[in-house]
């Protein structure tokens, strides 16, 4: 990574850790602890769906959430307050800010989805007393999760680079919405005929794919995950996000910065 | 080689949803401003003097001419790794602490990591917040950040400083030391370029001037040799306490001064006063012109009717 990219990036983090964005792990490990004592108290037999479904969940939604609130604000909170001309009158390009900032904001869901992950391992731990060898999907579904995450981060950070932050958190709230039915999109634009069919195509290809990010219920029943899932996710989330990161810079850099 | 070298430089701006109105924030703008020398960016708000700046920067795209700053292009990296700049009421990152956000734009502008530390501490002492350089800027008055703005402008040592409107939001202390700490880059052949619109200020410390208003620039060139160009005044003292009433009938307001009386009339008056007073056979004492200030001057720019208007007109 570029240095300047570097910098920008540390500089987000840190912005973030110190406008105490991972408190949102205080209510985490609260609802994850809950969720533990009151699964182990009335469920028979279905301690390790349950917490597994509710705990992988919570993390995607908890993160999702984190993602955009920030993500909207990375650009145009920068422009609104004036931050950003002491940066770009220095000899960083523009692209290298937007960089910075995608980079930044994804290492803070990272470091988010770690912890939030140990509280997942321990409220499993707690209530079925024993870790078994398909336990090894969740790391699956948790990786496939920050994917998520990074598509979003970009998807917000684009809308950033244009949108007010009102907006930019409707156009990526409802990306994420559709987005997770993405497959039903496609499987409805396949049912369809003439201009229907190539419109309904379009933007079934045009949203982000996260019904194929999501694997929870899979994992939580003990299914494996095929590897090559693993691989084409991997490829698909960082072409997605190369792709909307590079729109955003497009547009960044014929910005003018009022 | 000019420091900063503006050629018809323009704005347009873009306004309205539905039906565009376009606002033309600079008009054709030629400027050169030579190496070391500490230039004066006047005008009234709205001047287009932000517009300028901005421009220079890379913030905010021109809609026509061109502009270099050392020779190289505005956009060059190597150019923005030799200049310093202060936004107007800046604003900065206020979860860092001074000392933070230095570093961080010590590294951004690619000053040597070994001695960044040391230059940190040189500037924060040049702008006397040695003491709160591990306090958050979320607790800084407006005056501190306004030192914060000037330490991070010149801590990388940069060729060129552009300061808009550096004195704002100061006391008359803070404005003493920020008068200081310009003269001081200036000793060390630095240039600066300061937009403002505190006359007193430029009348102080520029070598020269540019008057820009409506986006057009008025005039440029050193103080005195501007406020030089002001139809003047000339005050006129002779002995006694008599007016004579051709000089009463000027209209002109005599004041009586111990043994003396003294009037202040336009130059262009001058020699029937002479005339009335040598009728009266009363003793001439001294003419004396009265110097213009710069405020006249500019006074008399933004009084003038826009170049690009009057050339329309005649043609």
């Amino acid at each position: 990574m570029n240095s300047r990219v570097f910098h920008i990036a540390t500089n987000t983090f840190r912005e973030a850790v110190r406008d105490r964005v991972l408190y949102n792990l205080i209510g985490f490990a609260l609802l994850m602890s809950a969720a533990a004592v009151l699964v182990g108290q009335v469920s028979i037999q279905i301690e390790r769906l349950v917490v597994i479904n509710l705990g992988l969940t919570a993390v995607s939604l908890f993160g999702i959430v984190i993602a955009i609130f920030i993500g909207i604000g990375l650009v145009s909170k920068e422009i609104d307050k004036r931050t950003l001309y002491t940066v770009l009158s220095r000899p960083v390009r523009r692209w290298e800010f937007i960089a910075g900032k995608f980079f930044g904001l994804s290492g803070t869901l990272v470091v988010n989805t770690f912890f939030m992950a140990i509280g997942v391992f321990g409220a499993l731990a707690y209530v079925s007393h024993h870790f078994v060898s398909s336990d090894i999907g969740i790391l699956v579904a948790l990786y496939f999760i920050v994917l998520q995450f990074v598509i979003i981060t970009a998807l917000a950070l684009f809308f950033s680079s244009f949108s007010t932050p009102i907006f930019s958190a409707i156009f990526a709230f409802w990306l994420f919405v559709i987005g997770s039915f993405a497959q039903d999109l496609r499987n409805f634009a396949a049912m369809t005929h003439g201009v229907t069919r190539w419109l309904a195509t379009g933007a079934a290809y045009l949203v982000p794919n996260f019904s194929a990010l999501n694997v929870i219920t899979q994992v939580a029943h003990g299914e494996p995950v095929p590897h090559d899932l693993i691989v084409l996710n991997t490829i698909y989330a960082l072409v997605y996000s190369m792709a909307v990161l590079s729109a955003a810079v497009l547009i960044f850099e014929r910005r003018n910065l009022k | 080689m000019h420091a900063i070298e503006i050629l018809g430089l323009q704005k347009t701006y873009n306004a309205g949803f539905w039906r565009k109105r376009s606002k033309q924030a600079l008009r054709p703008l030629t400027l050169a401003v030579e190496e070391g020398e500490i230039f004066g960016f006047l005008g009234p708000n709205g001047a287009g003097k932000t517009t300028t700046l901005k421009i220079l920067m890379g913030l905010v795209f021109p809609t026509g001419g061109s502009a270099r700053i050392l020779g190289l292009e505005l956009q060059d990296p190597r150019m923005k790794a030799q200049i310093g700049f202060l936004p107007e009421q800046p604003y900065f990152y206020d979860h860092l602490t001074a000392e933070e956000l230095l570093l961080y734009y010590g590294q951004l502008s690619g000053v040597d990591p070994k001695q960044l530390s040391r230059r940190v501490e040189s500037v924060l002492e040049q702008v006397k917040l040695s003491n709160s350089g591990n306090v958050q800027l979320r607790k800084f008055s407006k005056g501190m950040l306004q030192r914060v703005g000037i330490a991070q402008a010149i801590l990388h040592d940069p060729k060129v400083v552009f300061l808009d409107e550096p004195m704002s939001g100061l006391d008359p202390m803070g404005r003493r030391e920020v008068r200081g700490l310009i003269e001081d880059l200036k000793a060390r052949g630095k240039t600066v370029f300061f937009s403002t619109h505190i006359l007193s200020d430029a009348e102080a410390l520029c070598d020269r001037v540019g008057i820009i208003h409506q986006g057009e620039l008025r005039g440029v060139g050193a103080v005195a040799k501007l406020t030089a160009g002001v139809h003047g005044k000339v005050e006129i003292v002779w002995q006694g306490a008599t007016i004579p009433a051709g000089i009463r009938s000027m209209g002109a307001e005599c004041r009586a001064a111990g043994e003396t009386m003294r009037v202040i009339v336009p130059e262009e008056i001058q020699d029937a006063v002479l005339e009335a007073l040598r009728r009266e056979r009363l003793r001439l004492i001294s003419v004396v012109p009265v110097r213009s200030s710069l405020e006249d001057y500019f006074v008399a720019q933004l009084g003038a009717p826009l170049q690009s208007e009057a050339v329309s007109v005649r043609s």
